[in-house]
Parts: structure tokens; sequence; C-alpha cells
């Protein structure tokens, strides 16, 4: 098992923290409050979440923000425990994208 | 402490197992391998490894507040005295002189 794409502490070369704060978009908000309201109603737990995120092509995972990292984590451990499957969630977002998306 | 369960009290030198699975690792990379001392017994959790994989946490594991020199870490150290402190759980630690 190689080092895995999350665990980074104390590799060298990484260069200081980024610690300026940035205005958080709407749909970060909306991410949180989707992770919010699955954790109360029961259907995942963080660890689960931190599971999923470690689990993520390497690549994809460094391309990610943050929330987008919530997001696909979501995403992931909604379909592994069968609540959405991959069809569901791409047809809708289709459906997102004819009405609001780029034209 | 707390009616923690597990192996080790505070002051205890420790060693952190250098393990290497698949799985929800809740020890850092950084960490493994190293030795330190029983910082404080923050008490009995469930486990994160398992609640990672929809289980059940049980049974649960004591979770200790782990410290080393800095220098044991890293192999300098920014200031005499610095210390790197980490939350470890009881199945990672074995004891060590």
């Amino acid at each position: 098992m190689p080092r895995g794409h999350h665990d980074v502490g104390g590799l060298p070369g990484a260069g200081p923290i980024d610690q300026s704060e940035h205005e958080l978009s709407d749909w970060e908000i909306l991410a949180d409050a989707i992770n919010q309201a699955l954790g109360a109603k029961g259907v995942k737990r963080t660890d689960e979440m931190r599971r999923a995120r470690e689990e993520m092509d390497s690549a994809a995972y460094r391309d990610m923000t943050y929330y987008e990292r919530w997001i696909a984590s979501i995403e992931a451990i909604l379909i592994e425990k069968k609540i959405l499957n991959k069809q569901e969630i791409d047809r809708k977002l289709a459906e997102f994208d004819s009405k609001w998306g780029e034209p | 402490m707390n009616g923690a369960t597990g192996k080790f009290k505070a002051g205890d030198r420790v060693k952190v197992k250098f393990e290497d699975r698949p799985g929800h690792l809740r020890t850092p990379w950084y960490i493994r391998g190293k030795t330190g001392w029983i910082e404080r017994v923050y008490g009995d959790f469930l486990n994160p490894e398992s609640l990672a994989f929809g289980r059940d946490g049980l049974p649960k594991k004591t979770l200790y507040l782990v410290a080393f020199h800095h220098h044991d870490v890293f192999g300098k150290s920014p200031g005499a005295g610095d210390k790197v402190l980490v939350d470890i759980y009881d199945h990672w630690l074995e004891p060590t002189a």
C-alpha cells in the first residue's frame, strides 16, 4: 500500500499553508447543508466521508477543491448505500445543465 | 482514567506501529514507527476505522494524546523542547522502554 493521497503531513516541499479566507459560494454552503442533513438523518458518518475521499482517484482528488471533494464523497456514499444511483444523478445533472447551464 | 480500557496510562513510553493495510487508517504516515509517550488518556470511543465502512465501531478503542520530541519525528527541530502531539488509538501503540 502506498501512502494515501490524503496523508501528506510532513512531506517535504509542500510550502507554506495558504490560510487566507474566501467568501463561500452558494453551492459550497449547500454542500455543507446536504452533508449536515445526511449526518443528522443518520444516513452517513464523518468517517465514511473521509474513507470515500481516501478511495477517490488520486489525480481527481488533487484536482478538486475542498467542497468538490465533499460533494464527490457524498455521491460515492449515497451510491454505495444504494440510496441514489449514478444514472439518476447524471440524469438530474443533465436536466439542470439544460435549464441553467452555460449555452 | 475516564474508565478507559486501553493498555496505557499517562507517562507510559509507547511506539507507534508501522502498519500499512487497506482501509481507513486513523494514524498519519509521518508518525508511524516513532517513539513517544502518553500525554493524556481521552477515554474510549467507537472505532473510526470500523465506522468508516458503515459498521458499528465496536469494540470501542481507547484514544490517547501522544507526545513526541519534534526532532524524533522530523530529524530537526525549530525550537528546543518542541513537541509533536497526535491523537492515536490504542491498537496503534505498543509498549517500549
